[in-house]
């Protein structure tokens, strides 16, 4: 029933994903929510055109999970860590997708601009809000990667393995939330 | 008078926030529970995985969400306490070490620059004074998927009964997947903007799906929770029967010009945990 399916994307998965798609995601992604997206969009914003931006702490392609931890307890080596709201991110994805960002993991609707963003381009998948402690067995290493006085909201990257995820909005304009 | 020092106050509350966060109340996982049963398709693959993982969590003691919110607690003191220290001190410093001891996330920052206040401090109190000498704390963790899609409506009399249908249902539509459905709706009908809203935020503390007393409010409760779960929107959005778990409402008296509905949404997991001093 799960397909799985390899992050960052290869390209052929891109174009063939489509929305309501059950899917296990493994591999390297990272972690970015509100604080962290204002300041890569003003890196890219202060950058000049055609260069990449001094200080880019994202390799092309990759993975965003729009998340932000709990602390990890002894034992732990991250806290529970489900997605949070997507739609919040939507006026700076257009501009990470430009920067070679693939795929989008988190929670709910994205807008009418990143849906076109999307096209040929990067697969947006949904994953359970509110299954912090699930999502947490499925990552295997964590590693800070910028901006750590941003706390929870700081880049990580994680190792994930057989991550339940569902694809939402693929990149030929196919929308799960459209109904 | 009876006497209740700041440190029991400062301990209770420490304890009532780990315990919300990591152990969902039963009426909580029962309704989630008939909710898988009546659903299938992905909603109920979601449910499944939130019954798991609010299992997980209860287990190990530690959050079911990784949103472990801000703190919400509500004060009942009794007028014949007199309370050793200082009140509003001893509950911030009990949601510092709540958070602090476990490994819960600081969710809080400054309004304006943003910065993190590092222990999730400040608790939104709601002190009520109330007769004989007791003191009760009720911790409510509210996370802000939920939060943000909550609205105030301010009515006209004119609107009515099907006004208010019409906000609450409205509220939930909107919010959509966004605020983790299957919900908890809570409605305050009346008062003024301020009350409204936090009559609002107290229909989440009531056990769930017990209607109203009140056969006016019950009958709103009922109408509305069916529209809800009609639209379709499902647990996670995924579609399904079960958008909503409960909607519970109250009323207070209102201006003879007004009719002020608050809607406060609350995701599926309806936490909160209650210390008695």
């Amino acid at each position: 029933m799960y397909q799985r399916v390899a992050l960052p994307l290869c390209p052929d998965e891109i174009k063939t994903l489509s929305a309501g798609d059950a899917v296990l995601l493994s591999g390297t992604l990272y972690t970015a929510r509100d604080a962290a997206h204002k300041r890569l969009f003003s890196l890219l914003s202060d950058a000049p055109a055609g260069s990449p931006p001094a200080g880019w702490p994202l390799p092309a392609p990759c993975a965003i999970y729009y998340a932000g931890p709990c602390p990890a307890a002894p034992g732990e080596i991250i806290g529970p860590c489900g997605p949070t709201t997507s739609a919040r991110m939507d006026v700076y994805t257009p501009a990470l997708i430009d920067a070679g960002v693939t795929a989008l993991i988190g929670k709910g609707p994205r807008s009418p601009a990143v849906l076109e963003a999307l096209r040929g381009r990067a697969v947006y998948f949904a994953v359970t809000g509110g299954a912090g402690m699930l999502i947490q067995r499925s990552i295997k290493a964590v590693e800070l990667i910028a901006f750590p006085e941003l706390g929870t909201e700081a880049i990580r990257r994680f190792t994930v393995e057989d991550l339940p995820a569902i694809v939402a909005c693929d990149s030929r304009g196919g929308n799960l939330y459209a109904r | 008078m009876r006497n209740i020092g700041s440190e029991a106050i400062r301990q209770a509350v420490r304890d009532a926030c780990v315990e919300a966060c990591c152990r969902l109340p039963e009426d909580v996982l029962s309704a989630l529970r008939a909710a898988r049963d009546a659903e299938q398709g992905p909603g109920r693959a979601v449910l499944e995985q939130l019954l798991e993982n609010a299992a997980l969590a209860g287990e190990r003691m530690r959050p079911c969400c990784q949103d472990t919110g801000m703190a919400v607690v509500f004060v009942d003191l009794g007028q014949d306490v007199h309370i050793e220290g200082n009140l509003t001190e001893a509950v911030n410093a009990g949601v510092a070490a709540g958070y602090g001891e476990g490994y819960l996330r600081k969710s809080v920052v400054s309004a304006l620059s943003r910065k993190n206040t590092g222990d999730n401090t400040p608790a939104i109190l709601h002190l009520r004074l109330v007769e004989g000498d007791g003191l009760t704390i009720a911790v409510a963790p509210k996370g802000f998927g939920s939060e943000n899609m909550s609205r105030l409506h301010m009515l006209t009399p004119a609107e009515g009964e099907a006004g208010i249908l019409h906000a609450i249902v409205e509220t939930v539509r909107q919010a959509g997947a966004c605020a983790c459905p299957p919900c908890v709706v809570g409605v305050g009908i009346g008062g003024t903007m301020e009350a409204a809203a936090l009559l609002a935020k107290r229909q989440l503390l009531r056990p769930l799906g017990r209607p109203s007393a009140d056969p006016a409010l019950a009958r709103i409760e009922r109408e509305a929770l069916a529209q809800i779960n009609a639209s379709g929107i499902g647990p996670m959005g995924l579609g399904g029967v079960t958008t909503a778990l409960a909607v519970h409402v109250a009323e207070t008296p209102t201006h003879i010009a007004g009719l002020p509905v608050a809607v406060n949404m609350q995701c599926h997991a309806c936490r909160h945990a209650e210390r008695r001093l």
